[in-house]
This record gives structure tokens, sequence and C-alpha cells, in this order.
């Protein structure tokens, strides 16, 4: 596959994981070092919206797994597809101890996910919705 | 058998890439459903040509031939294939070093202000 499904990035935070997550998981930290502004409901299910003040910018995200302070997960629409795209990324941070910092990774997965439907829609003109098929990205998301 | 996403990515992408080809698809995207003899009328090439752009553009499902007034085929384009492509694109264009950069930042800045230190921890 000469195109990514999946980013991983490592790095070490000289800070405990139970900063990291604050960081991570609260309305304030998001606010502050990712968008402008954010909301947060930590559950799973949950939503959450960071805006970007400058490129006018608001993203949605339902959080999917929250394992204080170990991981902490939310899906997100892929940036550049139209508001009704149902597809969606799968972003997990993961905290590791690592001596008195943490090893943070993060990974985003989904990017070259292609439900049936959007295939016979690219091929045979099928203008129907496919909305239904977030059934499937649950599925994917549970096996990922 | 999984779609081959990568297949209707790279014609996308081969379809993008001429410049003639590129006209058409935009002069579709903002002007709406043309003829061979409209496109050639706006594009500086000749009706032959716009003819088999337009064939190349359908095998790759970026437009749809229907049928237009008089029976003069129209082309109407087709975004199914280009939000495939689109994706492959927000891979590429995802930055999370730049965050996590600036989660870094957050941190250590916090660290030093002094409301957000706990009193149980040690200061750095």
């Amino acid at each position: 596959m000469a195109f990514p499904d999946r980013i991983e990035r490592t790095v070490e935070i000289a800070h405990p994981p139970a900063k990291v997550w604050a960081a991570l998981t609260t309305a304030e930290g998001l606010g502050t070092w990712f968008g402008n502004e954010a909301t947060i409901d930590l559950r799973p299910g949950g939503a959450a919206r960071m805006r970007w003040n400058e490129e006018g910018f608001t993203a949605h995200m339902r959080v999917e797994r929250v394992e204080e302070p170990t991981v902490f997960g939310f899906t997100w629409h892929i940036f550049g597809l139209p508001e009704d795209d149902p597809r969606r990324t799968y972003v997990e941070f993961t905290l590791e101890p690592a001596g008195a910092g943490t090893r943070l990774t993060v990974t985003e997965s989904g990017f070259a996910q292609l439900p049936e439907d959007l295939y016979r829609k690219a091929y045979d003109g099928n203008t129907e919705g496919w909305a239904k098929e977030l059934g499937e990205l649950a599925d994917y998301l549970d096996a990922a | 058998m999984p779609p081959d996403v990568e297949a209707i990515a790279e014609q996308v992408f081969v379809a993008l890439a001429d410049p003639t080809r590129r006209a058409i698809l935009a002069t579709l995207a903002s002007a709406g459903p043309a003829t061979a003899t409209d496109l050639a009328g706006r594009l500086p090439i000749t009706r032959q040509a716009v003819a088999k752009h337009l064939a190349l553009l359908a095998e790759a499902g970026l437009v749809t031939a229907e049928p237009g007034e008089r029976r003069r085929v129209r082309y109407r384009l087709h975004s199914a294939p280009m939000q495939v492509a689109q994706q492959f694109l927000a891979a590429l264009a995802r930055d999370w070093d730049g965050p996590l950069g600036a989660l870094k930042d957050h941190l250590d800045r916090s660290a030093h202000g002094p409301a957000a230190t706990p009193p149980h921890e040690t200061p750095r």
C-alpha cells in the first residue's frame, strides 16, 4: 500500500502521565495546546468539540476510549471530505510512564477505509446515502 | 473482495495530472453539466480533443454521460472517486508533529507558572 492508513508518532514528555492526561482530556487543556477553545464530555460515546479561531474551523469528536491515565481515544471527521461523508478516523493517545516523564504515542488510523457502498458509488454513480455504513466503522474500530 | 482504493485514487491523480483534463473538470464543477461541443467552445481545444479526454474521465468514473437536449450527450461531474483520492490527501496532509510540539510547550509553560504547579509535585 503506497498510501498510509495509519499515522503514528511517539514523543517523550518531561511531565508525569497525570499531567499529560489532563492536557489531553480536559476542555482547558485541549483548548490551550490543540485548539483555541474546546468542550468535552469525557466518557465513551461523549461528544467533544474543538475550535480553531484563525481557521474558523470546528472539529466534532466522539470520545471512544477513556482509561485514565493510559488510553484516550476519539473519532473525528476526515479533514477535506464533504461534511455529510460519514467516514471518520480513529485517534488514540497512549501514555506510558518513562522515568519521571511520559512516553506519549498518538496513532490516527482509518485513512484508507472504503466501505463497500462507496466503492459502488464510485463506479455506478449510485447517489444513495450510506450513513448506515457507520455500523461497519464501529466493527472496524472494535477490531482495530 | 476488498475494493482497491489505491487503484481508484491513482486514476484520479492520473486524470488530474493533465492540465486540459483539469480545465474540463473545473468547467463542469463551476458551470454544471455540458456537452463536448459546449466544452470545446469554452476551452482552447478542439471538440475531438475534448471527446478523447472525456472518454478517459468517464473511464476513471469522474464524469458520467447523460442524455441532453436534441439527443446530445451531456457530461456531469461525478465526485465519488474524488472523495476517495481526498482521503489519501488527508493522510498526507495530517500534521501531528505540530500539535505534539505545542503540547510539550504547553506543559513546560504550565509547569513554570505558579497556578499550574500542584503543591504535591516537585517543581522542575
